[in-house]
């Protein structure tokens, strides 16, 4: 078996790079795309708690009329943090952790292309997200909504939408290097034989996502500069006193926003499409569909933005464009929830936590994708617009779709990262529990909308008759706390007991990730895999016995053989080691951020920490010498 | 299985690596190229707004009131002029003559900067005519958009340097010419939006302002 030699320390002092592979230092320091990857998932379920929480505080004050928990401005805050966190600081960053950990296993890869950039994404994420989180103790959060709208944005005197603009400023940059890092990743550090259509789907949804990304993060950030120095400078951008038009923002918020909305459920498309067929123990029903049809949605994403703005007065003939334009990608949605089921059609389907989760999430995606129907048509939009019936709507697209998906992926891919198994019955029954608190919390909010229930209202009287859905709803909603709880002690009773049975392959599943040991070396796989075929381990596994057309059993070794040709050849394999400077480069962005605030003499600070965290990483050594 | 012998290290990871790869072109090429076109967006939206405020200012002073055109097209030339010492530089990177090779690198950052030095004089003096940032939607506009670019420039420029610096301790691989490639396709884009920028701001007339 492999072994790993690590060189003694030493070296040219400050520029050496570290060599700890385990402990404290080694997390700080780690460029492994499966640690950096937990990492993500760590920081980004721990904003999911606190996202929550704040979730639950707006239940409980909206759970009686003239409920007196928090007052408006506190409400404001908390919706606004709300939004940005599950959006910005949860749904995104998780779905980096799975593309971080699961791609260049899928693809038969080492590791991503650029070790070190991943490890100054996820440090300036998290750095994002605290900063953030600070504007609490700073003189308040933001409080203009997670789309921030001008004049309200830019006019507001207290400091929390400044906060916002710097904190979405770099959790941006975050993502935009881990963009271009997974994209290359996807497209040239691919095993031998894996082309395009032999990639997995959740592959393909990574790299569709990282291109929404590539093309839509530089919009917003000019977008939160301009709001920034309307703010911070007095400039005129979204100022209509001196000509500025703060429909501007608007256009130029949602030409991300709204690719950002399939930047967060595209992830989950992948995860359903990997999950759906090893349960139905049936190949992807329609691989090239959901694949072609993924990409339809990353390009037709960039041209329906004004479907956000149909009451903002753009006009009959924009609102007729984007209108169509919307209803028309209903149509590539619609093609993967065939497939979908396609799939599962005729399968030996096996009810597991992770297949319950991918199901109860096509279904609520799909109710959710039918009220988004309803917000295609101009004037029944008119009287949705701004009620809770939008509320409904995004909770069960991106409730329903992306976080059912992350559950889903979860309970499927964590025998590959941690070796063991979630508990399976307690999965089942966080399922139910989730599903039944999911829809209590959400289904009313359709009829609180139509009622006319105004989104972000902080409270209600009672003679509006609101009363009732409101606090079927706040049940709801703490369901779905008990549910996330029951998540997180089904996780440490998993890593109490002792571990059980082996999990190579605990699900007999399709793809490459599953060749290598569970956990995966840090070296991923001992020899690279050549593949043959979409599903490439399926096909090591079984051949199909050409009398009857069923499966049988592949004789164990007999596909192996192509692959000792292709062993590394080098006879040893080179990892990056460790490094220090991407979390040294990546402190000094919240300290511009302060800067902005406060002092210039702090941005100045920010900027020499970032500098010398630039030039101690392209100067280090790229060996740990010994 | 084989014995394997796992050394951290350079590995597929690192520009210079001579591991192959998918497509052949090494990672750190396409990474740049996405970058690149990531910043086509963002001047997109910076320029887009620009045009979109053009003649919208409803107090002056208006571009016409400020806009030196021969000063501009004389710097704006001498930035245009630093693609081809940057083109220099790459082949002398090529033929792996160091000594030529920091020579136009140098070139390329000193007309950068006599590029940034001008804009920084004409910001000055249109501050000294009354021009500010917060002046008006033009002020605005035109700041922030030529800044960014500035910026950008002001960032190759350290670029540029760091390869000179690096280059003279010894720090670069003995074939540079990969890194200097890099640099100049930053270096090339950065020109290539000037040019933009310079026809859409001061070479198309704004129209006349609104009467109020």
């Amino acid at each position: 078996m492999a072994s790993v030699t690590v060189p003694a320390t030493g070296g040219r002092g400050l520029l050496r790079r570290p060599t700890a592979v385990t402990g404290f230092w080694s997390w700080l320091t780690t460029v492994d795309h499966k640690k950096i990857g937990i990492m993500y998932g760590v920081a980004a379920f721990v904003f999911f708690i606190i996202g929550g929480l704040e979730a639950l505080l707006i239940r409980a004050q909206l759970a009686q009329p003239d409920g007196t928990l928090v007052n408006a401005d506190q409400y404001n805050q908390i919706f606004t943090m709300h939004g940005i966190t599950m959006i910005f600081l949860f749904v995104m960053p998780m779905s980096s952790a799975l593309f971080n950990y699961l791609i260049p296993l899928m693809i038969g890869a080492r590791d991503v292309a650029f070790p070190r950039i991943n490890a100054y994404s996820f440090w300036a994420f998290l750095f994002g997200g605290l900063f953030l989180y600070s504007s609490f103790f700073l003189g308040g959060a933001p409080n203009g909504g997670w789309f921030g709208y001008a004049p309200n944005s830019t006019t507001d005197p207290s400091i929390g939408m400044t906060f916002y603009a710097l904190g979405l400023l770099i959790t941006g940059i975050a993502s935009t290097a881990g963009a271009v890092n997974l994209a290359v990743t996807v497209i040239n550090m691919r095993a031998p034989g894996m082309t395009l259509f032999r990639m997995p789907v959740f592959v393909w949804m990574g790299l569709v996502v990282q291109f929404l990304l590539v093309f839509s993060l530089p919009i917003i950030t000019v977008a939160l500069f301009q709001l920034l120095f309307d703010r911070r400078w007095d400039t005129a951008f979204f100022d209509p006193t001196r000509g500025g038009d703060p429909i501007l923002w608007q256009h130029l918020f949602w030409l991300f926003g709204h690719p950002e909305v399939y930047i967060l459920i595209l992830p989950a498309f992948g995860v359903f499409s990997e999950v759906l067929p090893v349960f139905s123990r049936k190949p992807l029903f329609g691989y090239q569909f959901v694949v072609f049809s993924g990409i339809a949605i990353g390009f037709i994403g960039f041209g329906v933005w004004a479907h956000h703005m149909f009451a903002a007065g753009l006009g009959p003939v924009a609102n007729t464009a984007f209108g169509i334009s919307t209803a028309i990608i209903a149509i590539p949605t619609g093609v993967k929830i065939f497939n979908w089921m396609g799939t599962m059609y005729g399968g030996d389907i096996r009810f597991t936590s992770a297949m319950l989760f991918s199901v109860g999430g096509v279904a609520m995606f799909v109710i959710g994708g039918l009220s988004g129907v309803t917000h295609a048509i101009v004037p029944s939009d008119y009287q949705q617009t701004d009620t809770y019936y939008i509320v409904a709507h995004f909770h069960y697209v991106l409730f329903g779709g992306a976080i059912f998906g992350i559950f889903s992926a979860f309970y499927y891919w964590w025998p590959k990262a941690f070796g063991r198994r979630l508990g399976e019955a307690m999965g089942k029954v966080q399922f139910w529990i989730l599903i039944v608190g999911f829809n209590l919390a959400f289904g009313p909010m359709h009829i609180l909308g139509l009622q006319g229930m105004i989104r972000r209202e902080y409270t209600y009287p009672e003679s509006l008759g609101l009363t009732l859905w409101n606090q079927v709803s706040t049940v709801g909603a703490f369901l779905i706390a008990f549910a996330v709880v029951m998540f997180m002690v089904n996780v440490a009773r998993t890593h109490l007991k002792p571990r059980g049975e082996a999990v190579e392959d605990p699900w007999d599943a399709r793809t490459l990730e599953w060749m290598t040991t569970s956990p995966p070396p840090v070296h991923n796989f001992d020899e690279i895999p050549t593949v043959h075929a979409l599903d490439e381990y399926w096909h090591r596994k079984y051949v199909e016995d050409e009398r009857t057309g069923t499966l049988v059993p592949a004789q164990a070794g007999a596909s192996d053989d192509h692959d000792a040709a292709h062993a590394d050849g080098h006879g040893s394999i080179h990892l990056p080691s460790p490094s220090f400077w991407p979390l040294v480069a990546s402190i000094g962005l919240p300290i511009m951020g302060y800067g902005v605030l406060y002092s210039w003499w702090l941005v100045g600070l920010g900027a020499l920490v970032a500098l010398v965290g630039f030039y101690g990483w392209a100067l280090e050594p790229s060996v740990a010498e010994g | 299985m084989a014995d394997l012998a796992i050394t951290p290290g350079h590995g597929a990871v690192e520009a210079h690596d001579e591991h192959a790869t998918t497509t052949g072109l090494p990672n750190t090429k396409i990474a740049m190229w996405l970058f690149l076109a990531s910043e086509c967006l963002l001047f997109g939206a910076l320029i887009t707004t620009y045009v979109l405020y053009r003649g919208a200012s409803g107090t002056g002073p208006y571009p016409a009131d400020v806009f030196d055109i021969p000063y501009t097209s004389v710097s704006s030339f001498v930035l245009l002029a630093s693609s081809l010492t940057m083109v220099l530089a790459l082949a002398s990177a090529q033929k792996r003559d160091v000594a030529r090779m920091r020579l136009w690198l140098l070139a390329t950052a000193m007309l950068g900067l006599t590029f940034v030095g001008g804009q920084v004089y004409e910001f000055t003096t249109f501050y000294d005519e009354g021009l500010a940032i917060s002046t008006n939607l033009f002020g605005t506009t035109f700041y922030v958009l030529t800044g960014f670019h500035g910026v950008h420039v002001t960032v190759g420029i350290l670029m540029l340097l760091s390869l000179v610096g690096f280059s003279t301790a010894d720090r670069l691989p003995d074939d540079a010419a990969f890194p200097v490639e890099m640099v100049g396709l930053y270096w090339h884009f950065v020109d290539i939006v000037w040019i933009i920028i310079f026809t859409v701001v001061y070479l198309i007339p704004t129209p006349a302002p609104a009467p109020v």
